[in-house]
């Protein structure tokens, strides 16, 4: 968790031997675009994040920052086309996945890496009760008869915590409430035990009480399974309270990488800092909010040198010219700023 | 300055369930709004909070008089706004306007930026003769922070937070005396966000609005507002400054609500009071006798569920709350610097 090898990180297990790494899931210098008929969208441009057993990684992000279409291309969902991978990799216990033959890939989803949704009620088949799409799971992939993956779902669906887990079961999608359906997306995906799971925006939808009741519920079934969490969201007080660390992303690049605590204390990219700047603070109600001016860029067409450059307070003549590469600064945070070192240095 | 601009007195609104197709049988009623009171003083902003369900969208139609009431009065000025017709409905639909929370559907598509913000000249055309429109409407372009020049411009070639800045232009068209908010940023991206907030307010400054600031995210209502009302399943529950809410709330609902949010603060992690509620919002066809937060409250007793707690100042505390154990508890409140 301390040492995050920014470009070593692609050298063991790259020659895509199958030996492990060490890392449960890594992306490496992933690039995505898509291809449109009015141009292409680069839309990821060389993303390098991983996961451990056991950890919160939170990827931080607004919309258009490429957040879920790396999740996407995680668990092959992309829709391809109009999406191309043009050049990475995504690593599972060392094993490139984006090269396997899609029956391999089909057997780590759901069992090694799983997903949750933002949107439950389009994430759930309406038409099919919620049991039923959890005991499917149990019947196609571990074989079990009828009776038993029903017993197996009631108990998935009491793990998440859904009162009266076995009236439940042949309720339809629709008759749950939203922080239940989010409980019975949980359940389905963690029903094949998986060892990562990504969620993406997983409490968007729902209000701040059910919200804090699903993040909970996340936390604990984390712990139990130590399973490494991918988390994806926009919520900076959600991030702060679960993740352990953070990866900050800006026009399908990673702007900054750090440990929860760094990150909030001094961050050291100025895309960062505008983003905590702009959070309501009670200290200082009335006066107007710091923003960051301008809007993010069109992915079409994406600036020259920094890609934050024409919004950024602190943009010198690089920032124009020079892409930041994301550089290790100090112990276990990098940043893809020219000017890291004086902005975590100056008080 | 501290006279009632928009009185609301016991304001219900009741929509009706129905059953059968050719004989439509009433089978029940959706409790939306059951009871509610306020007063917005001019120039002040209200903030309206509370979660998914509990009446505030439906609150703010009646105020811009969308719906009638099923019971109770909406006064604007002295006068019931529900029992307004003809051209004095119209001369106070000039006066309340409204911000709506998605911009990208409540823009037509096929209409320029120029006939969006103009469209409400047409309907009133004292306020711009028509010579004067398309000059008009480039004064308020460039009041919101978008380019006069754009006035041709459609929909789709703004992003979302210009898209608000055009629902806002347009809410600003009639110089109406109160705007009602209804969730304005909460579609936004954070540092969007933050640049819509900061426009309200300089707006707010500058032509003395008074705004009702309807939206789910705390801290937004927080920085923006002057007094908070929060409510639950249709009645307000607790009402007071934006101090009082925040830092002395004596309701255990907004006490809850309050705790549930995530402080952007990694170090206050694990010294925060978290009270988390079980359960979800009954449903509003049927709501809980007496207290209709008792059915998930902690400090729940017989009497609530005998006795509606009525919104009143109770002992200890400086502001009125609708529970019959109002208590002072400290929350760690949200975004502490």
């Amino acid at each position: 968790m301390s040492d995050i090898l920014v470009s070593e990180q692609s050298a063991p297990g790259a020659d895509g031997s199958g030996r492990p790494s060490g890392r449960l899931l890594e992306v490496d210098d992933l690039r995505v675009e898509f291809r449109t008929r009015d141009g292409v969208a680069k839309v990821i441009n060389g993303v390098t994040y991983h996961v451990d057993a056991g950890e919160t990684l939170a990827v931080l992000g607004e919309s258009g920052s490429g957040k879920s279409v790396t999740a996407q291309t995680i668990m092959g969902i992309l829709d391809m086309p109009p999406g191309f991978v043009t050049g990475g990799q995504v690593r599972f216990h060392g094993r490139d996945m984006l090269t396997m033959s899609a029956e391999e890939r089909r057997r780590i989803r759901g069992e090694g890496i799983a997903m949750i949704f933002q949107d439950s009620l389009s994430a759930l088949n309406p038409v099919f009760t919620v049991g039923f799409q959890i005991a499917e799971q149990f019947r196609i992939r571990r074989g079990m008869g009828r009776a038993d993956a029903k017993k197996r779902a009631i108990e998935m669906l009491d793990q998440v915590k859904i009162p009266n887990a076995k009236g439940r079961f042949s309720n339809y999608p629709h008759q749950f409430s939203g922080g239940m359906r989010q409980r019975a997306m949980i359940a389905m995906s963690l029903a094949l035990d998986p060892e990562v799971l990504i969620a993406d925006e997983p409490t968007t939808a729902l209000d701040v009480t059910v919200q804090a009741q699903i993040m909970d519920l996340l936390g604990e079934l984390q712990r139990e399974r130590q399973m490494g969490m991918i988390l994806i969201t926009h919520d900076l007080g959600v991030v702060a309270d679960v993740a352990d660390r953070i990866a900050v992303m800006y026009a399908g690049r990673i702007v900054e990488e750090a440990d929860v605590y760094d990150l909030y204390a001094k961050p050291a990219h100025p895309y960062t800092l505008g983003l905590l700047d702009s959070i309501p603070r009670m200290d200082e109600k009335g006066q107007e909010l710091r923003t960051i001016k301008g809007l993010p860029p069109n992915l079409m067409n994406i600036p020259p040198g920094c890609p934050f450059n024409p919004r950024c307070p602190m943009a010198q003549p690089v920032c124009r010219e020079k892409v930041p590469p994301l550089l290790q600064i100090g112990s276990g945070r990098a940043s893809a700023c020219h000017f890291a070192e004086e902005l975590v240095n100056r008080d | 300055m501290t006279e009632n601009i928009i009185e609301v007195r016991d304001l219900v609104k009741h929509y009706p369930v129905t059953q059968g197709i050719v004989f439509k049988k009433t089978v029940g009623q959706v409790k939306a709004v059951d009871g509610v009171s306020f007063e917005l003083k001019t120039g002040e902003t209200l903030g309206v909070v509370g979660e998914s369900g509990c009446g505030k969208s439906t609150l703010a139609r009646v105020l811009m008089n969308l719906e009638k009431p099923t019971g109770g009065s909406v006064h604007y000025k002295g006068q019931d706004i529900s029992k307004l017709s003809g051209g004095a409905l119209r001369r106070l639909r000039r006066q309340i306007q409204l911000v709506m929370q998605d911009p990208y559907t409540s823009l037509n598509p096929r209409m320029t930026v120029g006939d969006l913000i103009g469209e409400p000249f047409e309907i009133h055309s004292e306020v711009a003769p028509k010579g004067s429109r398309r000059g008009k409407v480039k004064e308020l372009l460039d009041l919101v922070g978008l380019n006069p020049e754009h006035i041709n411009r459609y929909p789709h070639q703004f992003s979302g937070g210009q898209r608000q800045r055009i629902g806002i232009a347009r809410a600003l068209a009639l110089r109406p005396e109160v705007i009602v908010c209804d969730e304005p940023v909460s579609a936004l991206d954070v540092s969007i966000q933050a640049q819509v907030m900061n426009l309200l307010e300089k707006l707010q400054n500058e032509f003395g609005l008074s705004y009702v600031f309807i939206a789910h995210d705390l801290s937004v209502v927080r920085h923006l507002s002057d007094r908070v009302a929060v409510m639950y399943l249709g009645k307000m529950v607790e009402v007071g400054t934006e101090d009082e809410i925040y830092e002395r709330p004596t309701h255990p609902y907004t006490q809850a609500l309050l705790s549930a949010v995530p402080v952007p603060d990694p170090t206050l992690r694990d010294n925060k009071a978290i009270i988390r509620l079980t359960g979800d919002v009954p449903s509003p066809i049927s709501p809980p006798s007496g207290c209709r937060f008792r059915t998930r409250c902690w400090k729940a007793q017989d009497v609530c569920a005998q006795q509606v707690p009525l919104l009143e100042i109770r002992r200890g505390s400086d502001h009125p709350s609708a529970c019959h154990f109002a208590e002072k508890r400290a929350i760690v409140a949200t975004h502490q610097a």
